[in-house]
């Protein structure tokens, strides 16, 4: 291999954790070759955030300041990140599948003609041909593949977040930081943002909880999910809900568990009617323990479970909630 | 304004087939269709047909083409489309294209577009619900030097271009690009319309335009894969479920409270 090069990316005025998740992955797969492991940082002024790349496990930092990858706009951020790719001709790109790096991975593939992996939870080296073997989950989870890249070109890897822990930070290692030039025009981007609408979550994030209450299809309409926030929040957790819950107009989208939705980590997530389809579960994988409380005792959600109630939530829920209340008060 | 749109629509294993009955060939590192549930249209590709069809009402001159790349066919599966108002039906349609990755199959899509013309507006669905790739349509747009825009919620078209809200995890982005533009549509569009049944009489009476590999100008090398497929199976989950059982079912709510504080859960 010739060294991994990571997307670094900055969230507001931080680092973005994927950012030292992705640090990980990248030494893992360079413990056996000893390859280096860069994070490039694009921005407007993206230097001050080199030290924490560093911090968050890079070797190396490669930094391309611009105004126009000030505001993010994807189509200049692309261009950039090509530019610092063919200048530094790594082996492996490694890029979070984030809001950017899931659309960015691939078109970078596509636009250099190399292979892509997209949606990888684990990588490794094979050992005799020194190639990069991903895993992904795919048909939404009821399967698992496994593949690798052919040829010798650049292997890109677009890596699903919080499949692996961001370390602290380790503010003794030291690194090189190198200023890259690009040339960037502002004719590159054809698709432009010109606004977000961001609804500001209350209390608990979804993503950040450590105990997530979920309902699906069987609550039946938006009322019971008034009794599940009350739990949730009693809990000091938050509330999350299935696709068909959501798309039932009972629950913004913004509650969704999912292939499609949010990806949950939580030490406790307790769902109520919901039947656990794959692609739920691909949202939940990372949940320590999953409860559930469902009338059908085939349901595929208590493949998951290490707690489960067969019975009807209009009888189960209320006596749980009675007594959890009982509990914490006492 | 005259439209063309184009929307990408893929025939899948039916997403919904219970994860019991679902099956993999390890040898042929394929999924085995389950007895008796049909393939469908992928269904975000059926919200992209709804888009396109919201924008032909919005529009007064439009013209919808459902185009797909596959082999084995299944016509009643993806006359569905058609049965929902689309006006045409391209198949790209042979052995040669039947597996490609998502490089293979971008390339074969671009070419069968180039080869239709014209085109304003290439509509695909976010995600095809077998490999979950996501990277086909960003693809066609790499390949044809089209701007592109995921993940769409809503969808306008006007003189000056096309506005989109793609869908954040919290929220949505407003985006903007100039005609043609290749643009990924989402659930949260809203659901799709059923067939009616002047709609299910209309398609029926349809013939779809058929090409093979050879007619769309793909050369063998084009469509050779970039990832190699070398394991495919069903993961296996060690979890084993502590069902509470009390006298009723309130009992058991009240005795599952007890056991996760009895495990520190609560
Ligand atoms: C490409 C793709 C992506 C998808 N992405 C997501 C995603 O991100 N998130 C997601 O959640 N889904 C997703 N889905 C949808 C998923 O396949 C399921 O359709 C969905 O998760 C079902 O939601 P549900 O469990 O609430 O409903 P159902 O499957 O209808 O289950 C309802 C459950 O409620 C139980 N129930 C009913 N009444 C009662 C009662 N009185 N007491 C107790 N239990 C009761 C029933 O036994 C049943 O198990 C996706 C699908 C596709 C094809
Ligand atoms: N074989 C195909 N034929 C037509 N459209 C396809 C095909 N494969 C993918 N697409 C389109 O690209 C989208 C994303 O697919 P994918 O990248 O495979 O997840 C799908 O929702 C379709 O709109």
């Amino acid at each position: 291999m010739a060294g991994i090069l990571i997307l670094g990316e900055i969230e507001g005025d931080a680092l973005g954790s994927i950012t030292g998740e992705l640090a990980t992955v990248g030494q893992a797969l360079a413990a056996t070759s000893g390859d280096e492991v860069a994070v490039a940082l694009l921005g407007g002024t993206p230097d001050s955030f080199a030290g924490d790349a560093i911090a968050a496990g890079a070797d190396k930092v490669y930094t391309v300041a611009d105004p126009l990858l000030a505001d993010g706009q994807i189509d200049a951020y692309l261009s950039a990140f090509e530019q610092a790719v063919q200048q530094t001709s790594p082996s492996v790109v490694l890029i979070g599948k984030t809001e950017l790096g899931r659309d960015l991975g691939p078109r970078l593939a596509f636009r250099m003609g190399v292979g892509v992996a997209q949606d990888c939870v684990e990588l490794s080296v094979d050992e005799s041909t020194g190639r990069v073997s991903a895993l992904r989950p795919v048909y939404g989870g009821n399967a698992m593949a496994k593949v690798t890249f052919q040829g010798d070109g650049i292997q890109i890897a677009v890596v699903r977040p919080k499949t692996t822990e961001a370390p602290e930070p380790d503010t003794s290692r030291t690194g090189e930081t190198q200023a890259l030039s690009v040339e960037l025009e502002s004719s590159v981007i054809k698709a432009r943002r010109v606004d977000t609408v961001t609804q500001a979550s209350e209390g608990v994030r979804l993503e950040d909880a450590t105990i997530v209450v979920s309902g699906g299809r069987g609550l039946g309409g938006e009322e019971p999910f008034e009794t599940l926030a009350g739990l949730a929040s009693m809990l000091g957790g938050a509330m999350g809900a299935s696709r068909a819950a959501c798309d039932a107009g009972w629950l913004d989208h913004s509650y969704q568990v999912g292939l499609t939705g949010k990806t949950i980590t939580p030490d406790l997530y307790i769902t109520v009617a919901i039947s656990g389809a794959s692609q739920h579960m691909a949202g939940c994988s990372g949940a320590k323990h999953v409860v559930a409380i469902n009338r059908d005792q085939d349901a595929n959600i208590f493949k998951s479970c290490s707690y489960g109630v067969v019975g009807d939530w209009n009888k189960v829920l209320p006596a749980f909630i009675e007594t959890v209340s009982e509990l914490i008060n006492s | 304004m005259a439209l063309n749109i184009i929307v990408c629509a893929k025939q899948v294993v039916d997403p919904e087939t219970p994860a019991s009955a679902f099956r993999i060939d390890p040898d042929t590192k394929q999924v085995v269709p389950a007895q008796g549930i049909p393939p469908v249209v992928n269904g975000f590709d059926e919200n992209a047909v709804e888009a396109a069809l919201q924008i032909k009402e919005a529009s007064s001159d439009a013209t919808i083409t459902v185009l797909s790349v596959g082999s084995g066919f299944v016509m009643d599966v993806m006359k569905k489309p058609l049965s929902m108002g689309a006006d045409q039906l391209i198949l790209v349609d042979d052995p040669a294209v039947g597996n490609l990755d998502a490089f293979g199959t971008a390339t074969a899509l671009a070419e069968a577009i180039r080869k239709i013309g014209e085109y304003d507006l290439i509509l695909c669905g976010r995600q095809a619900s077998d490999w979950d790739n996501a990277m086909v349509p960003l693809g066609i747009a790499e390949i044809l030097g089209l701007p592109c825009i995921t993940i769409a919620q809503k969808i306008e078209v006007s003189d000056d271009g096309v506005t989109v809200h793609k869908a954040l995890s919290d929220g949505y982005e407003v985006v903007k690009a100039e005609l043609p533009a290749v643009v990924t549509i989402t659930n949260e569009l809203g659901e799709p319309r059923y067939p009616t049944l002047r709609g299910i009489m209309t398609a029926s009476r349809k013939t779809p335009t058929v090409w093979d590999a050879s007619e769309v100008g793909l050369s063998h090398d084009q469509l050779s894969h970039k990832l190699d497929l070398t394991e495919l199976y069903i993961p296996v989950s060690d979890t084993e479920c502590e069902f509470i059982e009390g006298e009723d079912d309130a009992d058991s709510g009240r005795l599952l409270a007890l056991k996760l504080r009895e495990a520190r859960l609560i």
